[in-house]
């Protein structure tokens, strides 16, 4: 039967990184001299799965590598073998093996071999062998026996009396024999008891098989591999002088009672063309990351419960509806706001099947820390709270590079070397926490650890040096801190191997911000430093400010609004080959007139009439003319591209309540618009 | 058509196997562990149990002796699928009361003649 194993691919790769997964954090808590077994049990069952689904699904150069790994694990498991930290570590490094072969199958990319084959080297120098364990001990047929030269076998089985009990029948193994050439079957009662006396369960008939066939005896002894145990079996040659003429062949007769059976199910139609088909199909969409999510049952279950909830309310709505009576207009408007509930009930439960805790982004820390804190010398405790948080899968796949850097900063320029720690006093070990909660609609990511903290005056120094600030500048703490963030800023004495290159933490800031969330750092000298982000829960909804404009409603994202206020006349200013400006405090910001960028007629276009919005994107400020403010309300975004077109300023729409369809406002993009047009629009302004 | 379980706790080899199965007309009932089978088989009738043996919460062996205890399952085939290339585990398992075992890597031919080496 041709099955296209292909189709099981995804399933076992993303299975074996699961398996991965469970490995790494288990080898984690395996410290030496420690010996588990329920750590071990696990992490060979994960190894032990690899291998077994890899050698099925045909990726060799995974099963060869994951029998070693396997056959070190067995040896630590049945504590042949000690648990060492150089045990451990080249565990560890042969989960990264495993994981990039697996990687390279499903991006169909090359991985690392070289990598590969010293790890399997060291993996063997441990088992103090070199080379043999790769081979594949499949069991090999052994023909212990001769070779035919005969015209067959005599077989003589006396299956003992529990046989049976195994669940394996000694008809059923004559039928195998049978395929395998001609048969005389000699029956044995003799063992047969009185009816009284006879045990339904048990066997008493044994065999004396003549088998006229040219194959090897080992292929025979292969029948009753699995009850070697529950018989006696005694092979022997056939000499033409046992083969006795007068005992025809008692083949018919077997075929007659016993076999007719087999032929009938011998060939099931093989069913089910199209699934075949259908499975092919499916398999051609790349194998990605993306491709499928694992939800929980429970949230499926609370899904398809409230789609009943809301079949019932339609339903009742409906009758009402047919038969409408004015005197019922209070039961339906009950039915109205119970259908209201329900909707956003079901919205609510659509969203969190996207959601995933977590700890998906924070698994790989425990590793991250165990690797960096070794190679730097330095003695770090990760501290992980919050770990059922849940968020957007999307944002968490896009959130999981910013972490690792500030991850990676905390450690190369936070946490000190013991020694440091000592003399300031500190504990030698220093704490990295890793912290999740959910606060309004956000979620609140936290990276602390109690190190040096950022040094205001190395900062500052640093800002002027490179021009980011004039010496004589007075900053609060807040707006030190905020520098390290600026584009090409890094005050680390010496660039090291792993962070700060100068490229980083604005990078950092870009991502967040990208997703519409914001990340703050506080910090105390001597003491440590806190990084705050916080992000959306979701891509997919967001706080929506509404804005009139003319007749238009457009819509501003509540995370990038800073204020709003009423101009002042005298704080207007248009400078002189520039842009309309307005003094805010000590900030002058570009206003913009979004009725000019919509072309639009507006209600007012005396800034003083209107209103303007302060927004931040790309790291500056610029104030929208705006008519009017309408109110706030949460909005499903969706994209403008694939349902008309892209438009500058705009970053998507949404459907108001009434069914209007009202723009969403590109904060960022207006502000590059901003700084674009400043030059061009001046003499429209002056 | 007779109805088969097959208790795995690898998603890719229990779809490969009940695939397989399927298309060749049997109904087949799936398992993630031993724990689950037994209570499967418990609330069904099956006439033929394929199961791992390496498997967390109830291993296959441990499964293979609940369900000979049980009166509706003391005959009933019941094999093994091993990567264990020794005896050992085919030993235990026989002990066990497995009718048989299959050692993995299997295809779905192989897969299929030993199944109706216990079904035929």
């Amino acid at each position: 039967m041709g099955i296209d194993l292909s189709q099981f691919h995804a399933t076992f790769l993303e299975e074996s990184f699961e398996g991965l997964d469970v490995m790494e954090s288990s080898l984690l808590n395996l410290d030496a001299g420690d010996s588990d077994s329920e750590t071990v049990n696990t992490i060979f069952r994960s190894a032990h799965s690899i291998k077994g689904g890899s050698a099925t699904f045909g990726f060799d150069n995974v099963a060869k590598f994951t029998h070693v790994l396997e056959t070190l694990l067995d040896e630590v498991r049945s504590e042949e073998r000690e648990v060492t930290q150089s045990i451990v570590n080249a565990l560890l490094e042969s989960v990264d093996c495993v994981r990039s072969m697996l990687e390279a199958q499903r991006d169909e990319s090359d991985y690392d071999e070289a990598q590969v084959k010293s790890v399997q080297d060291r993996l063997e120098a441990i088992l103090g062998n070199s080379g043999s364990v790769a081979e594949e001990t499949v069991d090999e047929v052994v023909s212990s026996g001769s070779t035919n030269n005969s015209e067959g076998w005599l077989i003589d089985f006396k299956p003992h009396l529990n046989m049976i009990q195994t669940g394996n029948d000694p008809v059923r193994i004559i039928r195998e024999i049978k395929s395998l050439g001609l048969l005389e079957v000699k029956t044995s009662f003799d063992k047969l008891p009185d009816l009284s006396e006879m045990n339904a369960e048990d066997c008493y008939l044994s065999w004396e098989i003549e088998l006229y066939s040219d194959v090897d005896e080992s292929v025979v002894r292969e029948i009753f591999e699995w009850v070697e145990d529950e018989c006696d079996l005694v092979i022997s040659p056939l000499s033409s002088e046992i083969k006795t003429e007068e005992t025809s062949p008692v083949e018919e007769m077997l075929t007659a009672t016993e076999v007719a059976p087999v032929q009938t199910q011998q060939n099931p139609e093989p069913v089910v063309e199209p699934e075949i088909k259908k499975a092919v199909k499916k398999r051609t969409k790349p194998v990605g990351e993306n491709a499928s999510i694992r939800v929980g049952i429970d949230k499926v279950d609370e899904l398809i419960n409230l789609v009943g909830e809301l079949v019932i309310t339609q339903s009742m709505l409906g009758e009402m509806g047919r038969n409408f009576d004015p005197s019922n207009i209070e039961k339906m408007m009950d039915g109205l706001a119970q259908l209201e509930r329900h909707t956003r009930e079901l919205q609510e439960s659509v969203m969190r099947i996207r959601m995933l805790p977590i700890s998906f982004a924070f698994n790989r820390f425990p590793r991250l820390v165990h690797d960096l804190s070794s190679k730097l010398g330095k003695k770090i405790e990760l501290k992980l709270s919050g770990e059922a948080t849940e968020l957007d899968k999307t944002v968490m796949e896009k959130i999981g590079d910013p972490l690792v850097h500030l991850v990676r900063n905390s450690l190369d320029h936070g946490l000190e070397t013991p020694d440091i720690r000592k003399a300031a006093g500190k504990p030698e070990t220093g704490v990295l926490h890793l912290n999740a909660y959910h606060k309004g609609g956000s979620i609140i990511i936290e990276i602390s650890d109690d190190g040096a903290g950022l040094n205001k005056e190395k900062i500052r120094s640093k800002a002027v040096s490179s021009g980011l600030i004039a010496e004589d500048e007075i900053l609060t703490d807040e707006k030190i801190y905020d520098l390290i963030f600026q584009p090409g800023f890094s005050t680390a004495e010496a660039v090291s191997d792993l962070s700060g290159r100068g490229v980083g933490m604005d990078v950092v800031r870009r991502n967040i911000r990208e997703l519409g969330g914001a990340v703050d750092i506080v910090s105390k000298e001597g003491e440590g430093s806190k990084i705050t982000i916080r992000l959306p829960l979701t891509l997919a909804i967001m706080d929506g400010q509404l804005v009139r404009v003319g007749n238009e409603t457009y819509i501003i994202p509540i995370v990038s609004i800073i204020e709003s206020l009423q101009a002042k006349k005298e704080s207007i200013n248009k400078i002189v080959d520039q842009a309309e400006v307005y003094k805010l405090r000590d900030e002058y910001i570009n206003i913009v007139r979004l009725y000019e960028i919509f072309d639009l007629q507006p209600e007012t276009t005396d800034v003083t009439n209107g209103l303007l919005v302060m927004v931040e994107g790309e790291g500056s400020k610029i104030g929208l003319f705006v008519d009017e403010l309408l109110g706030q309300q949460q909005v499903v975004i969706k994209s403008l591209e694939t349902n008309y077109r892209r438009i500058e300023g705009v970053s998507g729409a949404t459907i108001l309540g009434d069914g209007t369809v009202a723009m969403i406002l590109d904060v960022p993009g207006l502000v590059v618009m901003s700084r674009a047009k400043s030059s061009v629009n001046e003499d429209k302004v002056a | 058509m007779a109805t088969i379980l097959t208790v795995d706790d690898s998603t890719s080899m229990r779809q490969m196997v009940s695939f397989t199965l399927k298309q060749s007309g049997f109904d087949v009932v799936e398992a993630a562990d031993g724990a689950e089978g037994l209570q499967k088989a418990k609330s069904g009738k099956f006439n033929l149990i394929i199961t791992d043996v390496n498997m967390p919460k109830m291993d296959g062996i441990t499964l293979v002796r609940e369900l000979r205890a049980l009166p509706a399952y003391k005959f009933a085939p019941i094999l093994l699928l091993t990567t264990e290339a020794g005896m050992d585990k085919k030993k235990e398992g026989k002990e066990a009361g497995a009718t048989g075992w299959l050692v993995k890597p299997f295809n779905p031919d192989q897969l299929l003649s030993t199944i109706k080496k216990v079904l035929g």
